[in-house]
């Protein structure tokens, strides 16, 4: 009986399909993804069963971390034209005497959160070393008042809510952060007249039924 | 299009030679390679669930530099004092110890579980509790049509009551509370349908009394 020969063949895959799927998956999360901002400080959320989504635009978000420090962050709105970060630091400096440059405002306005006195603003941001970024921002931003003046939280949100009126205030504490520094914050932000704010939480279900109670 | 055209003119100049056919496969790999990559990039970069938030409203400042209505009166058996204490303990009474009247039933420690201030809430607060799930039962059902604007007024109305029953709960953080405690208390509030509540600070009469309950 004769041999069957088998047929030398490469083993070339046909990849088209693999590539349209991949093409497929690249879209669909190019067009749907949100970068996860950088944040200050690692903040676990206490849980809710609230299931309300935090608006992604227009929000100003104070973070307390859990020993208690607080960081600040302002977004530059929805138009994308107005930059109202800049236009707040530019601002604030007018508040504390001080000035920044071209080069540092526009640092700013690409920057997230920050959370340290506006004194060190300046080399904050002009600092290129993350250590020392991270150091600047060791004791958060101060929340007492000094020198006869509301604390500089109070002036973060005050300027921020002139510039952007629309801005909502989301309040972002760790679940084992003493109340009495959310208190602070509750009492700085009361002081500028907002008194609904969003507690960002994570979201757990739990729910009551008819049956608990009969 | 094209190739209509090129088989057309093979067929006038058939004594023609035929151009070398090449393979028209394209060597993918690479191209898969770099689509696997920028997909792992955005999966990671991706935020894929939006931060959820809880709103809450605060009671305005009083303002002493103007004349305040005087305070509304409530009856005592509505309002519900919960005190948030340091390590988690939890205590209520109802009434108000700096009235005249005094506490109408003793502080009596409790807990964050189903079985302990849950309990309590959905014993006082039965009838807007039952009206409100029955309400919402019968739009899960499809029993009733209804959008969801016109559902939470109609929750918002229900969780008012009569104004004359309904309970008034006033949150009250002690020395020692977390920020924890403080959510998990508002979020049984709305797991129980609580219409009315306030966070309030305690006052010295409550911080002494808690202290002797063990």
């Amino acid at each position: 009986m004769p041999k069957i020969k088998m047929p030398v063949k490469t083993p070339h895959v046909d990849m088209t399909p693999m590539v349209d799927l991949f093409a497929l998956l690249l879209t669909f999360f190019m067009l749907t993804t949100s970068f996860r901002p950088q944040e200050a400080a690692i903040i676990d959320t206490p849980n809710s069963v609230s299931d309300k989504q935090a608006p992604d635009k227009n929000i100003m978000t104070i973070f307390v971390d859990s020993i208690g420090h607080v960081y600040f962050n302002i977004d530059n709105g929805k138009d994308s034209s107005k930059h109202f970060r800049k236009d707040i630091l530019v601002e604030m400096a007018k508040n504390y005497n001080l000035t920044f440059t071209e080069k540092q405002v526009n640092k700013f306005a690409t920057l997230s959160s920050f959370g340290l006195p506006i004194k060190n603003m300046a080399k904050w941001l002009d600092s290129e070393e993350p250590k020392d970024k991270e150091r600047m921002q060791k004791d958060g931003m101060p929340t007492d008042s000094a020198d006869g003046r509301p604390s500089e939280l109070w002036y973060w949100i005050r300027v921020s809510r002139q510039l952007n009126p629309d801005s909502e205030v989301a309040l972002k504490g760790a679940a084992s952060a003493d109340y009495k520094i959310i208190k602070k914050v509750i009492d700085i932000l009361q002081d500028n007249k907002v008194n609904k704010f969003n507690l960002v939480t994570n979201l757990q279900k739990d729910e009551a039924t008819l049956n608990d109670v009969k | 299009m094209g190739e209509i055209i090129q088989e057309e003119s093979g067929k006038k100049h058939g004594s023609k030679p035929k151009a070398k056919k090449h393979s028209t496969h394209i060597d993918m790999t690479p191209m898969v390679d770099l689509m696997c990559l920028l997909i792992t990039f955005f999966m990671l970069t991706t935020a894929f669930s939006k931060p959820k938030v809880m709103t809450i409203t605060m009671p305005e400042k009083i303002d002493t530099t103007i004349d305040n209505p005087p305070p509304i009166t409530v009856a005592g058996f509505r309002t519900i004092n919960i005190l948030v204490s340091e390590n988690s303990k939890v205590y209520w009474y109802t009434g108000s110890v700096d009235s005249k009247e005094g506490a109408l039933t003793p502080i009596t420690k409790t807990d964050y579980s189903k079985d302990g201030l849950r309990k309590i809430l959905l014993d006082k607060n039965k009838d807007a509790f039952i009206k409100i799930e029955e309400l919402k039962d019968k739009v899960k059902k499809g029993l009733l049509v209804m959008a969801d604007s016109t559902l939470n007024i109609q929750i918002k109305e229900l969780k008012k009551g009569d104004g004359k029953t309904t309970p008034i709960i006033l949150i009250k953080a002690g020395e020692g509370a977390k920020y924890k405690n403080i959510v998990d208390v508002v979020d049984e509030m709305a797991i129980c349908n609580i219409g009315s509540y306030a966070i309030v600070d305690m006052s010295p009469k409550e911080q002494e009394l808690i202290k002797t309950i063990q």
